[in-house]
This record gives structure tokens, C-alpha cells and sequence, in this order.
């Protein structure tokens, strides 16, 4: 099971002292909270991506980069890269990159945005959200697979031999989850695709959480990737903790009081009970993350907010290296041996590569070739002859593997279309 | 005529003080009401919203955008009704605040199709106009059935002598409007014919296509927001 942590990066005052961090300081600080957490070992680290004030994310790639060059080990992901309003042409670029400079410690999760108006920024209509999420990362899907892309759709220009570079690293591209909160619609795309579903649950009760996910799970089944119980399932978390439970109380409540989306609302106490809050000892934070999967089933990866709400930068990291010396180990152990053998872990680079490469030995086909396939005269695209049969091929088998699953799968076999 | 399953008529009663008189009209409205159906041979089971007790509950759904339990399971509760009192306090010629936030936290499509008596309390009758140009706009907008006749009672009206005589008196109000609201809710929950079908929403789709799950009376079903998605294949154009 992964562990990590997810940020907005908002520019909250600490309610507590009045104190504003300048875009400096948070921007830098987020490198040294990703930092801190693969030193503690968390696996992973993902930045959300905004693009108004009080954020400091609207250039995730940049930063993931750069905490990239200062990891190891770090996988890291995004929450969320918007599918709505960014080309997909540069997202598929721009993750490929991040991918080769990482050497594969990159994945996604799709949003479609939380503000209405960061569509027009960006000549997008909000009316059409669901309709650009699903074009968009078709493409997207295809630009990464497919090396010579002829594409035509609603929402951009066509395109006509079109190759997106680099490729993605080893011929595989980045694991995708899709995040969603509300909308059904997003769950059925990330189980139509096989993809991850990750549910940001903070601000929600369980209940409401457990219906998404057991959605997701049953679509995933009926497109043929598998039981229900092994799609692959995020979700979020949010804890605040000190050695002495009653210190974690006193400590959070004035940031509890004033957060941003809930202050001024519920009690701490009322919204621990609904919603995946948790404020105590780091025992208790681990005895009710331990319940999370009574609610979703046996699930692949946790990501918990920790840098909001005005809490300073050192709190922070202290709350970082709890999580990572007394809170992850315990849940790590214990979520591990309850987990059943057929329940997945979340797709990595590594193992998409090693399915790649075991699908290709099993038909018989010569293993992946990262030999240089496109043309090096002044053409501005496409492959030359030798490196393009091989890429078609591949890309050939790929699309006829996928149209056995579906084939065989209930969504094949009439139950879902007619 | 018995029925198989007893009508449920659930009260929306938002007063502020203990005890109250919107209480006490929405009472008497649901008696009223009780005794028709009851004549007519339909068994009722009346529930109670005591919006005051869900204070502090309708304030965090506002502002966390989601219900707690216990104030779920009173939306949960006015999803299943066949029938709806809604009294509300008289404030500055319009519902009480309190129970416009009530109303705003209940999902949409909770009231469509619903039979709705309308009620209100004030201090003198000169109040009583806030029902049409306020309470009913409302339900208007909410697409429920309300009922012809809506009942306004002032602080007079509870201290005047109840006389089925007089056609102005509080129990014939409450009579003459309970007896509509037991006929439209017989209608709606099919018990009797009528002109208008029970269904005012759109039709619930074939059932092997997934789709906003709608009920015979064009409510959304309890699972419905998560049947609310278009199958990939289709929007792909597969």
C-alpha cells in the first residue's frame, strides 16, 4: 500500500498569529516538505494544481520537477491535473518529461477543477466540464500509446501526424487515477479505462465516499479489468497529531476553527466523527485509518493533507515526520496483512513495464525497443520505416488485447449499450 | 378501501419558541388531514421536522455542503413523504430564515410532485399575505403540488372560539385545507385516479440503462445521484 502526502499550497494566515507566508516561502517550502517525506518514508507526494490566489500550484510540473532532481525514491503525482482546461497535447508532454527526469516516478490524477471560473482563463466553457474531461484524456490516453496521432474531436484544432515527445519513458505511460468527489460520471471513466479512482474524501462523510468507490468498483468489474474488490482505489485523509492526544486537540483546534471551506461551521468534534478527520495520538490516527477500509474495501493509497489552515511551516513538518516514524509504519503493517493476496497493489512504472513486457513474450513478439524510431532530417514528424513497424505493431496488438477484454467482459456482452 | 402501506405525511414545523404556535397550527393541520384520510379508509403515519432541534445541523450542512447523519435522516424522511405540512413563522413579510436554510440543505427534486399544505403564524392577521407572496413562490419554484388553500393563524386565532359554524374559524381553515391535502395525497401515491398522473418529473428510463433512477412520482431515488453517469462506450461514440 502507498502513503503520502497532498497539497494545495494554499496562503492561508495562521489564525493564531496573523502570519501570511510570502509565495517564496511556500513555494520552497513544499520542496522541503516533499523532501522530508521521502526521508521519513512516505511513498508518495502529489501538488495540486490552481491557478488564482491564495494558491501557490499553478505550475505543478515545475515543482514536481524540481523536487524530482531532489528525491530518490519519491513517486510523484498531482491532485488534480486539470483535464478540462489544459491542452492535452502538453499534458502528455509535459508528464513524459517528468517522467524521463524522474526515471519513472510519475503518476496523475485528473480533475476537472474546483472553481467555475478557471475555465474561461483558459478559453474553456465550464458548461461542457464532463464533455472536455472525456475528450481531452482520450487524447491524452492516445498521445501517450500511440507514437503518429490523427485525431479529430470537438473542443481543439485536429491533428494531423502528430507525435507527442519525448515518448514515454520505457514505451509505458504514467498510471492515471481519476479524482472525483460528486460526480458518477468520473468513476465510470476511470473504470471504463482500468484506471485508478481516487476519492479526496476530507471534506465528506464516509457514507457518501463508500457509495463512489463501490460505483467505481463495479463498473471497473463490468469493463473486464478485473473482480470489483481489485480496482484500484485512493483516497484522502487529513490528521493532526501529537504524543499526547489531549496537546493534538488544543494545538489544532484555533486552525480547525478558522480552515478555510469549514471554519466557522461544525465542531471539531462533530466533523471527526463524519468526515476522516482525525485529531489525537498517533495511535488514534491509526486505529481509524485502519477502519477506512470498512468503508471502501481493501484500497491501494492514502494521501492525507497536512499544510493547510494556516498551520506553520515547522508544525508541518513535525506533523510529516509523525506520520512518517509512527503513524505509516504501524498502518503500513497492519493494512498489508489484512489485504487478500488478489487485492492489487497500485500500479508503478516498474510493474506496468514488467505487464507490458510479460503481454508482449506471451504473444510471441519481440520485447519493447526504445531504439530512436522517428526520422532525424528536418521532418517534424513521423516514423521512419523500420522504427514505425515495430511502434505499429505493438500499438496493434495493444488495441486488440483491449478489445478482448471488453469483448469478454459484461459491458462486451450486451448488458450495458443496448 | 385499506391501503397496504400507511400514507406518510411528514411536518415541517419551524418555530422558535417552546411551546409554539406554528407547532400548534402544524398540528392542527396534520389532525386534520389524519381524520380525512382516516375517514376515507387510508392508514397515516405522521412524522415531525422540528426544524428549530436541527439548528446548528442546517448552519454545518450550509457551510461543509454536506448533511450529518442526523439531519439526514430527516431529509431521508421527507424524501419517503406522500404529503407535507410546511409552517413556518412570520419574519419581515416572509418565512423564517431558518427555515429557508432548511429547505436549501434538502436535495433538489426532494418536493417535485410532492402535495404541500402551506401554513404561517405572525401576530395579526395583516401577516397573513406572506404565504402567497413568499411561502408559495417557493414551492412554486420547488415544483411541489400545493394545495389550493394555505392557512395563516394570528395570535387572535388561537385565543377566539373554534366554531365549525363560522367558515372563518381556525379549525374550518385547517378542515378545508387538510381535506385537499388528503385528497392530493391520495392521488399521488396512486391510491385514486385523478387527472394528473402522480409521474410530473421525467420518466424513469429502460431499467437495463443506467440513468438518474426515478421514481413512479418523478422523485429522485435515494441512490440516485450515483446512477447519474452516461456509459463510456456511449459518450465515445462506440
Amino acid at each position: 500500500m502507498q502513503f503520502g502526502i497532498f497539497s494545495v499550497a494554499d496562503i492561508t494566515p495562521d489564525p493564531t498569529t496573523g502570519a501570511v507566508p510570502t509565495e517564496q516561502e511556500r513555494i520552497r517550502g513544499i520542496v522541503e516538505k516533499a523532501k522530508l517525506a521521502e526521508e521519513v518514508g512516505l511513498d508518495v507526494f502529489a501538488v495540486g494544481e490552481h491557478h488564482n490566489p491564495p494558491f501557490a500550484t499553478s505550475s505543478p510540473t515545475t515543482t514536481l520537477g524540481f523536487i524530482a532532481a531532489r528525491t530518490e525514491r519519491l513517486l510523484l503525482s498531482t491532485a488534480t491535473t486539470l483535464i478540462t482546461t489544459n491542452d492535452p497535447v502538453k499534458i502528455a508532454e509535459d508528464y513524459a518529461m517528468l517522467q524521463h527526469l524522474s526515471g519513472g516516478r510519475v503518476d496523475l490524477v485528473m480533475g476537472r477543477g474546483n472553481t467555475g471560473p478557471v475555465y474561461p482563463w483558459f478559453g474553456k466553457d465550464i458548461r461542457q466540464g464532463i464533455e472536455l474531461a472525456v475528450e481531452n484524456y482520450h487524447l491524452l490516453r492516445r498521445l501517450w500509446t500511440e507514437d503518429v496521432v490523427d485525431w479529430e474531436g470537438e473542443f481543439r484544432t485536429p491533428l494531423q501526424r502528430f507525435t507527442s515527445t519525448p515518448r514515454p519513458l520505457d514505451g509505458v505511460a504514467p498510471f492515471v487515477w481519476h479524482g472525483s468527489i460528486r460526480s458518477p460520471q468520473i468513476a465510470e471513466q476511470a473504470a471504463y479505462y482500468g484506471d485508478g479512482f481516487f476519492h479526496n474524501n476530507i471534506f465528506w462523510p464516509l457514507r457518501h465516499t463508500g457509495q463512489m468507490v463501490e460505483l467505481y468498483r463495479q463498473r471497473f468489474e463490468h469493463y473486464g479489468h478485473g473482480a470489483a474488490d481489485q480496482a484500484i482505489v485512493g483516497l484522502g485523509g487529513q490528521f493532526f497529531a501529537r504524543e499526547n492526544s489531549q496537546d493534538a486537540v488544543r494545538e489544532f483546534r484555533p486552525y480547525f476553527d478558522n480552515a478555510p471551506v469549514y471554519g466557522h461551521g461544525p465542531s471539531m468534534e462533530d466533523f471527526t466523527r463524519e468526515t476522516p478527520l482525525t485529531v489525537g495520538s498517533p495511535d488514534q490516527v491509526v486505529e481509524r485509518y485502519l477502519t477506512m477500509r470498512d468503508h471502501v474495501g481493501d484500497y491501494q493509497r492514502q494521501l492525507f493533507l497536512v499544510d493547510h489552515a494556516g498551520l506553520p511551516h515547522k508544525t508541518v513538518l513535525e506533523q510529516i515526520e509523525i506520520l512518517g516514524t509512527k503513524i505509516v509504519p504501524v498502518l503500513r503493517r497492519e493494512l498489508d496483512a489484512l489485504r487478500p493476496a488478489h487485492v492489487p497493489d497500485a500500479p508503478t512504472h516498474a510493474s506496468l513495464v514488467a505487464a507490458r513486457d510479460a503481454a508482449l513474450a506471451a504473444e510471441g513478439e519481440p520485447p519493447y525497443s526504445d531504439a530512436y524510431r522517428f526520422g532525424t532530417g528536418d521532418n517534424w514528424t513521423g516514423l521512419t520505416a523500420e522504427g514505425g513497424e515495430q511502434a505499429r505493431r505493438q500499438a496493434e496488438l495493444k488495441e486488440r488485447r483491449d478489445r478482448q477484454r471488453l469483448a469478454a467482459s459484461p459491458a462486451g456482452k450486451g448488458t450495458d449499450h443496448e | 378501501m385499506s391501503d397496504p402501506r400507511p400514507l406518510s405525511l411528514v411536518v415541517v414545523s419551524s418555530g422558535l419558541s417552546v411551546p409554539s404556535s406554528t407547532r400548534m397550527l402544524a398540528d392542527r393541520l396534520a389532525a386534520a388531514t389524519r381524520e380525512v384520510l382516516e375517514r376515507d379508509g387510508h392508514a397515516v403515519r405522521i412524522s415531525v421536522i422540528e426544524v428549530k432541534d436541527l439548528g446548528h445541523d442546517i448552519v454545518d450542512a450550509t457551510l461543509t455542503r454536506f448533511a450529518n447523519e442526523r439531519l439526514q435522516s430527516s431529509i431521508d424522511v421527507l424524501k419517503a413523504a406522500d404529503g407535507v405540512i410546511a409552517v413556518t413563522p412570520t419574519f419581515n413579510l416572509s418565512y423564517a430564515g431558518i427555515f429557508k436554510s432548511f429547505v436549501d440543505v434538502v436535495d433538489p427534486g426532494t418536493f417535485t410532485g410532492v402535495p404541500v399544505l402551506l401554513g404561517a403564524t405572525g401576530g395579526t392577521a395583516r401577516h397573513s399575505l406572506a404565504i402567497d407572496y413568499a411561502l408559495r413562490p417557493l414551492f412554486a419554484y420547488l415544483k411541489a403540488d400545493t394545495v389550493p388553500t394555505s392557512v395563516f393563524a394570528a395570535a387572535e386565532d388561537f385565543g377566539s372560539a373554534t366554531t365549525a359554524k363560522d367558515a372563518a374559524s381556525l379549525d374550518e381553515r385547517a378542515l378545508r385545507a387538510g381535506t385537499e391535502l388528503a385528497q392530493y395525497m391520495a392521488r399521488f401515491a396512486g391510491i385514486t385516479g385523478g387527472a394528473i398522473t402522480p409521474t410530473r418529473a421525467r420518466t424513469a428510463p429502460a431499467a437495463a440503462s443506467p440513468g438518474p433512477a426515478v421514481d413512479q412520482r418523478g422523485r429522485a431515488g435515494a441512490l440516485d445521484e450515483f446512477a447519474d453517469f452516461v456509459p463510456m462506450g456511449d459518450l465515445l461514440g462506440r
